[in-house]
């Protein structure tokens, strides 16, 4: 086993380069940089242009080098921590993801146990009274929860928060709180809030839970040894946690590896609707004005989430499921 | 073996499947009697009907689109007589009947055993059920059962998983599994078709040897003539729903009495038998909306007007030999012996 | 009677049948008899039927050209037409809307004179002609009138009808899903029939190339991309770019199932036979393989569709997608980004309530496939 996990560690390696260049690849695809959005900003703002400030900037920051000099500039810092300069801010990348990387965990971890809590049990209940009322409610809430994209979920919800209830659920605070140290009065107004991201990221991953766990479910059900437990006379209730569920559950462990990057892509859109202070949003602002380190660093980021979910996954399902070996 | 105390009686049973395309009639008015210490055979071709009908006998047809429709199911206990048809599915009774009466194996022995549970607990889980023990016994219990079943070493082999074992280990442990409450009853639903013959070979001995330890009465389910002549006493032949034929092992092996019998014997093939197979033409029908009618009588060469008019009663042939056929309306006359 | 040696010579050579029950369906006909049999996934079907259609003849069903501009009618709230008034019915008729300038504030406000009735005409001729169906010049419009404007979900803030706005943009949102398909459909048939029936090498690298394209997130990949799209480009450039965005990544489903359908498929014996009789490869993924997917295919074509629909719409909702003057429902709601915007004018919201009714249709449609494909289960 540990054999296994060293290995899988070490093709990590090559695939965290692999994908150190598509990210770099993709933030560099769109025509121009970071001086040019910067300028047209400027511009729009009718501040004055001045070619010179651009020039000593795009030099600073190297844009003008070649792309494989601008990509080894960036990925060269990676080893001691550092992951470049964020331009529109001017401080390094780091500094801006430790400021939102903790409410970004935060909801995301919220999320996870909001959807798990709720699906599993709802996912069993579905299969083990196949159409029945409660399957047809559960199925077509599941229906509604992936066909409202998330963003769409998040307006609904403020919509009715400010019109029928008069409250603004946008941002995780009030903006008199930002900034300010932490108080009893302003966890309060987190978690006043915390719960329409949580609910609006969540419904859609859990619709599709339920939907896994009931056909997994339904699956097992019609299994073999699940009569053959019966006929031994086993509570119904042990042959469905004991029997059903305890397989059944295990194809929604292989999805723990892909709820982990959602830390960060999950609630992208969301997070814009929300005005959330998670990363998301951010990498939405970077891409717009070609903050291209700080764009690139948090896809990497997203993609390396996603290969190490995967390998948590795969360890995850060789512990609960004896039949997986390692060799 | 056999001898005459009466076990249990099915009679008239009924069990339909509300699908969607309409509703399965997969038992359909079946009559039975299983003696005490005997071996009865129930042999069909797939589709038959025979499964549902051992799976009804436990009170375990798949939900929630089957349910038993009538009949009974009547079981004789130690104190009393229990009609199964009427019980909770999920009741204390039922259970109570599940863990000290009756047991059953099936046809796949990989997929049979939870594969995330040892062999061994699962044994000790039905020991625990069936008898007032606790762990340290019933894992004593588990180990000798293995060993009467032939797995050894028992001492480690209880500590592997299903998928450590084959298909032929895997069918002992189910047995081992079933057998570990002791039961009256043992249901087998194809217990080895899906093992090579010779392991075939062994389950089969082993199961005439514990039947002969335990005193049980074996329900013993295949579509498989040389299996069924091999271990039962008597033979249920079960079509679309229906028993068609019921005899003595012998008395069926030598002198069928329903065409369908006799085009079952004719289509296996038998060393030193010169006369041609001959397969039964045509094909089982799906059993959604059959006619009212004898339903094997597409496929009959000795159809008969009636035949396709009005279903044929059980017509007694003398010694307990009955036959679901036309042919007998006018009493037991035999055809070609 | 009793003579069965008679009866069988009688009866030998002629084959009866007892009608129907005995003959076996074809895999087609169970699955549309199933399908018949989904009450959601037929209400599904008839939703998409109007939508398309509506998306078709959005010209004649619009009274507007959709950026056409009432400056005097600004974020007017939904209209109804009536057809019964105080008196019982009444030929159609709408109460017209005043605007009149508040001298304070300088904001337009607005008020339904219900003392007035003003008919509906159907079947309408307008000044303006549009080209039907993008075939012919005409000037024939469902409704409409002479006296006054009709705005049956309101206007938005520069005064552009946001009914004509909504059905003309399906036909963006539902078309980018199609081809968005496609594409994938022709790349997952490509790579997943490749790699489940060659295997070992070639499956090995197509295996990981899915692994890898997986790994790309997909919100930051389209983001990325849909930021890469140069902003001179016209409409149509921005909608195929936009298509093929999607489909990068929609590919994989479609050839992941397609491969784990075609490995199970190739050791069944029907294929073996296929095999040992000396068919060709391409005989036998065309003649043996890809029928016994279809189904398969088939509903991973209708699940995937309202990703792309919804793909499309988050794109453009962002800014990153199709751009005005383009009319797509994820265009329509940059509108509603603004949470005050909606609170003030909730009609603003109405194409993501389309949004949503097509990706449900979609969705019921493909379960009902699923359901049907699978009789047995």
């Amino acid at each position: 086993m540990l054999s296994y996990i060293l290995r899988r560690t070490m093709i990590m390696i090559p695939m965290i380069i692999l994908i150190s260049m598509v990210s770099f690849l993709i933030i560099t695809l769109p025509p121009g940089s970071y001086i040019d959005s910067y300028l047209a900003n400027l511009q729009r703002m009718g501040g004055e242009v001045e070619q010179s400030r651009a020039d000593a900037l795009a030099d600073r920051y190297g844009l003008n080098d070649p792309i494989y000099e601008q990509y080894w500039k960036w990925v060269k810092g990676f080893p001691s921590g550092n992951f470049g300069m964020v331009f529109s801010e001017e401080r390094p990348v780091m500094d801006v993801i430790q400021e939102r990387i903790g409410f970004t965990i935060l909801i995301s971890v919220l999320t996870l146990l909001f959807t798990w809590i709720l699906s599993i049990p709802i996912g069993i209940y579905s299969a083990v009274k196949q159409y029945s009322f409660g399957d047809y409610f559960f199925t077509f809430f599941g229906f509604l929860g992936v066909s409202i994209p998330n963003f769409l979920l998040a307006i609904i919800i403020m919509f009715t928060g400010l019109r029928f209830f008069g409250v603004n659920l946008s941002g995780l605070m009030p903006a008199a709180y930002m900034g300010e140290p932490w108080t009893l009065a302003k966890i309060a107004e987190v978690l006043k809030r915390i719960w329409v991201p949580v609910v609006v990221v969540g419904t859609a991953g859990m619709a599709g839970l339920i939907r896994i766990m009931r056909a997994e479910m339904l699956d097992q059900l019609r299994q073999p040894y699940i009569q053959m437990a019966r006929s031994k006379g086993v509570d119904e209730i042990k042959v469905i946690i004991k029997y059903a569920a305890r397989i059944a559950v295990n194809p929604l462990i292989s999805t723990v590896g892909w709820l982990l990057p959602q830390i960060i892509s999950g609630g992208t859109i969301a997070g814009i609707v929300l005005g959330l202070p998670t990363l998301g949003p951010k990498l939405y602002d970077a891409l717009k004005i070609q903050d291209m380190y700080l764009a690139g660093t948090i896809i990497f980021i997203n993609i390396v989430l996603i290969l190490i979910g995967t390998l948590l996954s795969d360890i995850l399902l060789a512990l609960v499921d004896p039949r997986i070996r390692y060799d | 073996m056999k001898n005459n105390d009466i076990l249990l009686e099915v009679d008239n049973l009924r069990t339909y499947f509300d699908t969607r395309r309409g509703l399965a009639k997969a038992v359909d008015g079946v009559s039975f009697d299983l003696y005490k210490g005997e071996t009865l055979g129930i042999v069909g071709e797939s589709g038959c009907g025979k499964s549902i009908t051992s799976l009804s006998i436990l009170n375990l047809v798949p939900q929630p689109k089957g349910k038993i429709h009538g009949g009974e199911i009547k079981l004789h206990r130690e104190d009393e007589v229990v009609d199964i048809a009427k019980l909770k599915r999920t009741g204390k009774k039922m259970k109570d009947i599940r863990r000290k009466d009756s047991a059953m194996i099936f046809q796949d022995p990989m997929s049979s055993l939870s594969p995330v549970y040892t062999v061994g607990s699962q044994i000790m889980e039905g020991i625990m059920l069936s008898h007032d023990v606790d762990k340290v016994e019933a894992r004593e219990m588990a180990i000798e059962m293995l060993r009467k079943v032939g797995i050894s070493p028992a001492e480690q082999r209880i500590n592997d998983y299903p998928y450590q074992l084959s298909g032929g280990m895997n069918q002992r442990a189910m047995i081992a599994v079933a057998l570990a409450s002791n039961p009256n009853l043992l249901i087998a639903d194809e217990p080895t078709t899906a093992l090579d013959v010779t392991v075939e070979a062994q389950i089969l001995e082993l199961m005439a040897e514990l039947q002969q330890e335990y005193q049980m009465s074996i329900m013993f389910i295949s579509h498989d003539l040389d299996v069924i002549g091999e271990i039962s006493d008597r033979v249920v032949v079960m079509y679309t729903g229906k028993v068609v034929e019921v005899a003595e092992v012998e008395e069926l092996f030598y002198n069928p009495s329903h065409p369908y019998t006799q085009g079952l014997l004719q289509s296996i093939p038998k060393i030193g038998r010169k006369k041609e197979l001959k397969p039964i033409s045509g094909s089982v029908p799906q059993i959604y909306n059959l006619p009212d009618a004898c339903h094997f009588a597409p496929r009959c060469p000795h159809r008969m007007d009636i035949c396709t008019k009005k279903e044929p009663p059980t017509f007694d042939l003398g010694g307990g030999h009955q036959a679901k056929c036309w042919l007998y309306e006018e009493g037991g006359e035999n055809n070609e012996g | 009677m009793n003579n069965p040696k008679k009866q069988e010579k009688i009866t030998k050579d002629t084959e009866i049948t007892m009608g129907d029950p005995f003959k076996a369906k074809s895999h087609w006909q169970l699955m549309w008899q199933e399908f018949k049999n989904h009450k959601l996934a037929m209400g599904g079907i008839v939703v998409l039927i109007i939508l398309y259609v509506s998306a078709l003849f959005a010209g004649f069903l619009t009274p507007y050209n959709p950026n056409e501009r009432f400056s005097e009618y600004q974020n007017i709230a939904p209209q109804t037409i009536k057809f019964i008034d105080e008196d019982g019915l009444s030929a159609p008729y709408v109460h017209p809307v005043v605007g009149e300038r508040n001298m304070e504030t300088l904001a337009m406000e607005y008020t339904v004179d219900e003392s007035q009735k003003i008919p509906v005409d159907f079947i309408y001729r307008t000044e303006d002609t549009y080209k039907f169906m993008g075939l012919f010049e005409t000037n024939l419009k469902l409704f409409g009138s002479a006296e006054t404007q009709i705005f049956l979900f309101g206007t938005d803030g520069l005064g552009r009808d946001v009914f004509s706005r909504t059905i003309h943009g399906a036909r963006l949102s539902l078309t980018v899903g199609l081809i968005g398909i496609s594409v994938s459909l022709v790349l997952g048939l490509l790579l997943g029939g490749i790699s489940g029936y060659m295997g070992g090498m070639v499956d090995n690298f197509i295996q990981r190339v899915i692994e890898f394209t997986l790994a790309i997130p997909k919100i930051p990949l389209w983001m990325g991309l849909g930021a890469a799209l140069p902003q001179d480009w016209t409409v149509i450039q921005v909608y195929f770019a936009i298509t093929v965005i999607l489909s990068l990544t929609g590919w994989v489903g479609m050839a992941r199932v397609l491969r784990g359908q075609i490995l199970s498929l190739k050791e069944e014996d029907f294929v073996k036979a296929a095999r040992a009789a000396g068919a060709k490869g391409g005989r036998i993924i065309s003649k043996h393989l890809l029928p016994n997917c279809m189904s398969y295919i088939l509903v991973n074509l209708t699940l995937a569709i309202p990703g792309m629909i919804i793909g499309e719409t988050a794109l453009s909702f962002l800014g990153l997608g199709l751009r005005p003057p383009a009319v797509s429902w994820g265009v329509l709601l940059q509108e509603a980004q603004n949470v005050r915007a909606v609170a003030d004018y909730p009609w603003y919201f109405i194409p993501g309530i389309f949004v949503i009714i097509a990706v449900l249709a979609f969705n019921f449609v493909g379960d009902g496939l699923r359901d049907a494909a699978d009789p047995y289960h």
